[in-house]
């Protein structure tokens, strides 16, 4: 019996402030301007996608202890442009990554359940931790939170806007004016969540949703992350954007549903994506080299090299050798207030890998990062990316993909042009949206008020144990 | 009563008209008015059709009320009733939401200053800003709800209102400082040199105070208006002084004319110590109305809103009943006696709403005291406040 046919699922990611944003392009618009958004979010919505996807940051990035100045610098506040965005689309899912350490689990569930009510069922939320005293000098709360407590205090809150989102079932407003009541119930909303991290308890004061909960996105790609997604998410942003690595990630993750009594569609994995296209797979080539050229100039090598060096390297020229010293070891004090260098697990072996690389090839400082970082996942004409896209997913590498263009606004427009149609032609992909929601789009279910499985039930009661 | 004239030697001045959109209406009962939409309280095209109505009638702006708790005629939580409008939207949310479907209102949001971040306030704020082409404002309010304190579960309740109000003062004054964090002119696209940003037109704010230290900067560009308005409801010295210290507009809510002459001197008295110039702080009357065309059909329509309540509507605001021309003759009484201008509290919406865009409005126009159509397409151009330099730009 042959494997059915697997439906794709495709998000944009508008253009954020990494390098791989081009802004020198002439073509590149504005990072800032609604009109921008209103043109990237209309592009994905004429192409059918499922969603919209903001990247958050709430500090601006510093390196060398200078704040960064070669990456787009700036970007809006994630609920009020998704708000406004409701308001030129009618069908697209608005998701929001919001981060659960610097925010309280009451103000941000009413902003999800507001979004919800006035997109009409579109939202979406992919929660981020975050701990370092970097970004914290920015809040009341500070930074302190150790690395091994933020999943926990995710967990937590994740649980604690559940608790939330639940707390009004859907029925309780009648509004008869005939009769004079406006409730069903005189104590909607009622909360009681007493753990480590939130001891809150009181009403709720957003009626629930019209998808019940928002969509939840988790974006971690830790043990500790996977099964937190496992437990609680609706879709996962994963880095796994390589056919190998992703069908490995598809089947740990989606191998982990079980334990939690959930079935392999209730959670998407969506990794994030680029691509380049051409009339031809050649023109496309062309047109990939030249896009990363523009990504790093030699400016930015040098700098992305400092990440990985931690060190000062100023003096190199882009255009010449690697270094000879080596990177210093430790806690990366060059970069900061960017989850890329995290990457870097062992930046000895990784300096050696590149010096290797480099002289194999005869690479300069410049050529090398072109060569080492972000190339895009897809390269070719419409016919071979249309078919990249469909192998991936039908080899259970994915169930879709989150794709961010190199431009802002208009990055979108030549695959939703090209690629979507063919996608459209072969019958996997939606020709128009069937229902209204983003969990329609999603294949997910609404839930019902009282959740079958409450996420993270278990942090929940250590973080209880641990407070007595 | 007479109506005041203006000497003759100089054009009447224009009053400002903001409308205080909440729920329903004010009244608790204007849900069940015939007009009334209750069901559609929590949809994006009920606040879309009010706002287009309220830019219709070329009104300054609209005010979005907010809580961090459920309605309640209790002072510290619920009162269980299930005979009043119950739950509310976001407003920042909402205000972004009917943005792209106005041009020229402005849309002003009400923020809790005591439970929130002013970094995530600040941005939003510059964020509706820019989504609306410079139409933003912020209302701040304090908190001393014990039920909104258990809600967030952050922090004690502050034992004085002083406490509050300080707070509040730096609150504010982060999200200016915020906002001017970024240069107009930082963002150069420079391909020679590769730099996005002239990281020398990026600030810190470096601010430190009793409640919250904040370094910036925002990670929001600077918003169209600079600085977008900041209003306040007061009552009292304390919020007299935090409008005076720090906000654009403040909303009163005087008895009488020679009340309001007193308070705008208060307010006035107390911008001056501050160190403010003329004419950069307004003074809005806030004015819970009935309205309707028909002698005496206002005071019925109250009395039957009053009689389905159960009970008197009382509000913290004075209370007009009456005809167009009537509140006409009032607000002209209050612009002499120095306010520049009301913000009008609908008892019933739609009703009293649209009784000001199509009734009141026309007479003001008559008379000669309100625009005949949008001078500006800034909520401080409305307001004839000018667009602010950023404070760390150089001279």
């Amino acid at each position: 019996m042959s494997k059915p046919v697997k439906q794709i699922h495709l998000a944009a990611h508008f253009p954020g402030v990494n390098n791989s944003t081009v802004w020198s392009d002439p073509a590149a618009g504005s990072q800032i301007d609604f009109s921008s958004f209103t043109h990237f979010a209309r592009t994905a919505e004429r192409a059918k996608f499922d969603f919209l996807f903001l990247a958050e940051g709430l500090r601006l990035r510093e390196q060398n202890g200078e704040i960064y100045d070669l990456d787009v610098v700036g970007r809006p506040d994630t609920f009020t442009v998704l708000s406004a965005l409701a308001a030129v689309t009618d069908k697209l899912g608005l998701a929001g990554t919001v981060n659960s350490t610097f925010n309280e689990p009451y103000e941000v569930a009413r902003q999800f359940a507001s979004l919800d009510h006035l997109s009409a069922g579109r939202a979406a939320w992919n929660v981020v931790t975050s701990w370092d005293e970097f970004t914290g000098q920015n809040f009341r709360r500070g930074g302190y939170l150790a690395q091994e407590d933020r999943y926990e205090r995710a967990k937590q809150f994740l649980a604690a806007a559940w608790e939330l989102f639940d707390s009004w079932h859907g029925d309780e407003i009648v509004a008869d004016k005939e009769s004079g009541l406006f409730l069903a119930h005189p104590d909607p909303g009622g909360f009681d969540h007493h753990v480590r991290e939130f001891d809150i308890s009181g009403h709720f004061n957003v009626p629930r949703g019209p998808q019940g909960r928002p969509v939840v996105f988790q974006a971690g790609d830790s043990d500790e992350g996977r099964e937190f997604a496992a437990s609680a998410a609706d879709a996962i942003f994963t880095r796994h954007g390589t056919f190998e690595s992703g069908q490995a990630f598809y089947a740990d993750v989606k191998g982990r549903l079980a334990r939690y009594g959930r079935s392999p569609d209730e959670l998407k994995i969506l990794p994030g994506v680029t691509f380049a296209l051409g009339d031809t797979d050649a023109d496309a080539r062309e047109k990939a080299a030249l896009i990363r050229r523009q990504q790093v100039s030699g400016q930015t090598a040098i700098r992305l090299l400092e990440q990985l060096w931690n060190r000062d390297l100023s003096s190199y020229d882009p255009d010449g050798p690697l270094p000879a010293e080596d990177p210093v070891p430790g806690e990366n004090t060059v970069a900061r207030g960017r989850a890329s260098v995290r990457m870097h697990r062992d930046p000895l072996a990784t300096a050696a890998r590149w010096r290797g690389i480099a002289q194999a090839k005869n690479l300069s400082i410049r050529d090398l990062i072109i060569e080492v970082t972000g190339r895009q996942t897809f390269i070719g004409s419409p016919a071979t990316v249309a078919t990249a896209l469909n192998d991936f997913v039908q080899a259970d590498a994915s169930d879709g993909f989150i794709l961010t263009p190199h431009l802002t606004p208009g990055g979108l427009d030549e695959f939703a042009d090209t690629v979507v149609p063919l996608l459209q032609e072969r019958g996997v992909f939606r020709t128009e949206y069937e229902g209204d929601t983003l969990r329609d789009h999603l294949g997910l279910r609404k839930p019902a008020p009282a959740p079958a499985h409450a996420p993270a039930t278990v942090s929940v009661s250590a973080g209880r144990t641990a407070a007595h | 009563m007479p109506v005041p004239r203006t000497p003759l030697s100089r054009a009447p001045r224009h009053l400002h008209l903001a409308v205080a959109l909440d729920g329903a209406g004010w009244h608790p009962a204007a849900w069940r008015e015939p007009a009334a939409r209750p069901a559609e309280l929590f949809t994006a095209r009920y606040w879309s059709d009010l706002v287009a109505e309220a830019e219709y009638g070329l009104l300054d702006f609209v005010t979005f009320e907010d809580s961090l708790s459920l309605q309640s005629t209790h002072p510290d939580g619920p009162d269980g009733r299930t005979d009043r409008v119950r739950g509310r939207l976001d407003a920042v949310l909402i205000a972004a939401r009917v943005a792209p479907r106005t041009r020229y209102i402005g849309l002003v949001p009400t923020a809790l200053v005591s439970h929130t971040e002013p970094f995530h306030l600040s941005k939003a704020v510059a964020t509706l800003d820019h989504v609306s082409e410079g139409r933003a404002g912020v209302r701040v309010r304090v908190s001393a709800r014990a039920d909104e304190y258990a809600h967030v579960g952050r922090r004690e309740q502050p034992t004085t209102a002083e406490e509050l109000f300080a707070e509040a003062r730096d609150y504010v004054e982060v999200l200016k400082r915020l906002w001017d964090s970024w240069e107009d002119d930082a963002e150069i696209r420079d391909v020679a040199t590769g730099r996005f940003v002239d990281r020398a037109k990026l600030h810190y704010i470096d601010f430190e105070g009793a409640q919250f230290s904040v370094k910036g900067p925002s990670i929001t560009p600077r918003p169209p208006q600079g600085l977008p308005p900041v209003a306040a409801l007061a009552h009292d010295t304390l919020p007299y002084e935090l409008v005076a210290s720090c906000a654009e507009i403040g909303f009163v809510t005087p008895r009488d004319a020679d009340d309001a002459r007193a308070i705008v001197a208060r307010v006035n008295d107390a911008r001056s110590a501050a160190g403010r110039p003329d004419e950069s702080v307004h003074v809005f009357g806030d004015l819970l109305v009935y309205l309707d065309d028909a002698p005496g059909a206002a005071a019925d329509r109250r009395a039957r809103l009053d009689e389905r309540a159960g009970a008197a509507y009382v509000s913290d605001a004075p209370v007009f009943t009456g005809t167009p021309a009537e509140l006409a003759d009032l607000l002209q009484e209050g612009q002499e006696a120095g306010l520049t201008g009301f913000r009008l509290r609908p008892a019933a919406l739609p009703h009293d709403l649209e009784r000001i865009t199509r009734g009141l409005v026309p007479e003001l126009r008559r008379r000669g005291v309100f625009r005949t159509a949008y001078g500006a397409d800034t909520l401080r151009g409305l307001l004839g406040l000018s667009r602010p330099a950023s404070r760390y730009a150089a001279a």
